[in-house]
């Protein structure tokens, strides 16, 4: 098991505001993304976990052992520590071939053992060919394969990898998630993937961590998290999500319904367990759970929410309509263009699409 | 006129000596510097900037009462090489070298910190103890700048005058180095003699900063 319980502070600075990091991790065989704004403390736990930053207060276990405790003072050395570790920036040492990086980290092992390690591994990343050249000779896809290569020639127990995508282009970066997850189903490693793109949770990650301010705020699937935000920061993280202020007009648990009051209309809702009759809460909605269509005065159809256009934004295939309440749908562009201009719109929504924070 | 060429090429010898030392004591006082916290890291700081701002002539009294005949230390090498140290051309070296390692340390320090320390975390992570970090990695990485500073700490030895004529003297083929030469032969009025070593030097000198400011810049000279 691979687990990280960490706790650590910074007081404020001349140039930085305080901050802390309280988190409890872990990290099954697969891939876990945690996923977080800049800022918020994930590269910092990839550190703590490799040895590069030493935590306050908690206990890291690496394959359960105990890499970090901070009661029975054990601090493991980096070097010592069984975590291949990719970083942000390439880090391929650029005075090195890159067949001489790989046998930087074969070091210690018996010779003819590291020898076929490196040779293994250059193979397996399609690097034999270019195994002489240095560095600043590789292509950047080369340089990442090269990268994950040395990190994992050591045979670690943990795979960190800390926004390794960034600065790939688009066809590079989808190359390197096959080459990720072609580690995930080959070796059964528990693989911690530092991200602020929400894409490469979708694509990548079988369990993904929320963290915000040095607090995990939500985990879970890709997906569940996807589709049910725990709170509003997490809605704002995963972007694609408007806020509605509503309240609940009444509730109906024989029917498993509700009527909720939105922007002075009353539209049927689903049943929000855990919540009473009069409270306010958020509705948090995707521009494809709006059903747009034109209103014909200041009032709108019943079931429906009135809306005030002020923004279009066109994209390729759909358009986008910014309301004044806060809210936004999507539309078909042919659609869009054969309703006559009017700013007075409304929408339905299918009471299944709602999602309540509180 | 017969010039005597034995000053210069026993500054020569000295310098190359004394940069010899200073590398091995001031890349590994720029080590600690760059990258150990430890207590009295100030002091040491301090310590070592010292030769910048005192008198030469206030060094060399300091050395020569450190290591005279009579103290221990002096009795110490005198134990150990069979001969004295002060008024020899080993005194000479060590006068050379207090002379330039301060500016060595601190050149070679900046030169560690521009290391980018993320490749210093990657071979820390790849197993490597902090002596194979910094051989393997760190220095090789700073290796420009490095050899620059190892230029310039040659220049500068070879260019010490107050602290060489304190614990060396002045004594003609024997300890007696281009620069107290020099003020030898304007005193006694030997105006070619002294032209001649301070263009040999004054050349010595352009080319080393040249070297050394080529080197830095990470251009030609592969």
């Amino acid at each position: 098991m691979t687990e990280a319980r960490i706790a650590k502070r910074f007081a404020a600075g001349p140039e930085s505001a305080a901050f802390a990091l309280d988190v409890h991790l872990r990290v099954e065989p697969g891939i876990t993304v945690l996923f977080g704004p800049s800022g918020s403390g994930k590269t910092l736990t990839l550190e703590c976990i490799a040895g590069f930053a030493t935590p306050d207060k908690g206990r890291i276990l690496v394959d359960d052992r105990i890499v970090f405790d901070a009661e029975a003072r054990v601090n493991l050395p980096p070097r010592q520590r069984p975590c291949g570790y990719v970083f942000q920036s390439n880090s391929l040492f650029p005075h090195k071939t890159l067949r001489a990086n790989l046998e930087f980290a074969a070091a210690g092992l018996p010779r003819i053992e590291g020898a076929r390690r490196v040779g293994e591994m250059l193979e397996r990343f399609q690097l034999s060919e270019m195994a002489g050249r240095c560095p600043h000779e590789l292509s950047g896809g080369q340089r990442q394969r090269g990268s994950i290569a040395r990190a994992l020639l050591r045979e670690p127990r943990a795979l960190l990898l800390d926004e390794p995508a960034q600065g790939l282009d688009a066809p590079l970066r989808e190359e390197f998630y096959a080459i990720l997850r072609e580690i995930r189903d080959s070796l059964h490693l528990p693989i911690l993937l530092v991200t602020h793109a929400i894409e490469e949770c979708f694509e990548l990650a079988t369990h993904m961590v929320v963290i915000h301010n040095g607090i995990l705020i939500q985990t879970g699937s890709p997906l569940s998290v996807y589709r049910q935000p725990a709170s509003s920061e997490v809605a704002a993280l995963l972007g694609d999500y408007f806020l509605a202020p509503a309240e609940i007009a009444s509730l109906d648990p024989h029917n498993k319904a509700s009527v909720i009051r939105i922007f002075g209309a009353e539209i049927p809702g689903p049943y929000f367990a855990g919540h009473f009759k009069g409270d306010r809460i958020r509705l948090c909605l995707q521009p494809s759970d709006l059903r747009l269509s034109l209103r014909g005065g200041d009032r709108a159809l019943p079931g429906q929410i009135p809306l005030t256009l002020v923004r279009v934004v066109e994209r390729p295939r759909t358009v986008r309509l910014h309301f004044a309440e806060g809210l936004a749908g999507d539309m078909g562009v042919a659609e869009f263009a054969a309703l006559p201009q009017s700013k007075f719109w409304q929408a339905e929504i299918a009471p299944s699409a709602m999602r309540a924070l509180s | 006129m017969e010039i005597n060429w034995f000053p210069l090429w026993l500054s020569l010898r000295v310098a190359l000596l004394a940069t010899a030392f200073s590398l091995a004591v001031g890349v590994w006082i720029a080590y600690l510097l760059a990258n150990r916290q430890f207590r009295g890291k100030e002091l040491v700081d301090a310590a070592v900037t010292l030769p910048l701002v005192l008198p030469p002539t206030v060094l060399g009294y300091y050395l020569l009462v450190l290591l005279s005949r009579e103290s221990v230390l002096g009795r110490l090498f005198e134990s150990l090489t069979g001969g004295p140290l002060v008024f020899t051309w080993k005194a000479a070296v060590l006068a050379a070298m207090v002379h330039s390692t301060p500016l060595l340390v601190k050149l070679v320090r900046a030169a560690l910190e521009t290391v980018d320390r993320t490749y210093e975390k990657a071979a820390r992570n790849l197993g490597a103890n902090e002596w194979r970090v910094f051989w393997r990695v760190s220095l090789p990485l700073a290796r420009r700048p490095v050899f620059a500073a190892a230029v310039l700490a040659f220049a500068r030895s070879l260019g010490d005058f107050g602290i060489t004529i304190m614990l060396a003297g002045n004594i003609p083929n024997r300890t007696q180095t281009v620069s107290v030469a020099i003020y030898d032969a304007v005193e006694a009025g030997n105006e070619t003699t002294a032209l001649v070593l301070v263009l040999a030097i004054s050349a010595i000198a352009l080319v080393s900063v040249y070297v050394a400011n080529r080197w830095n810049e990470g251009k030609a000279l592969r």
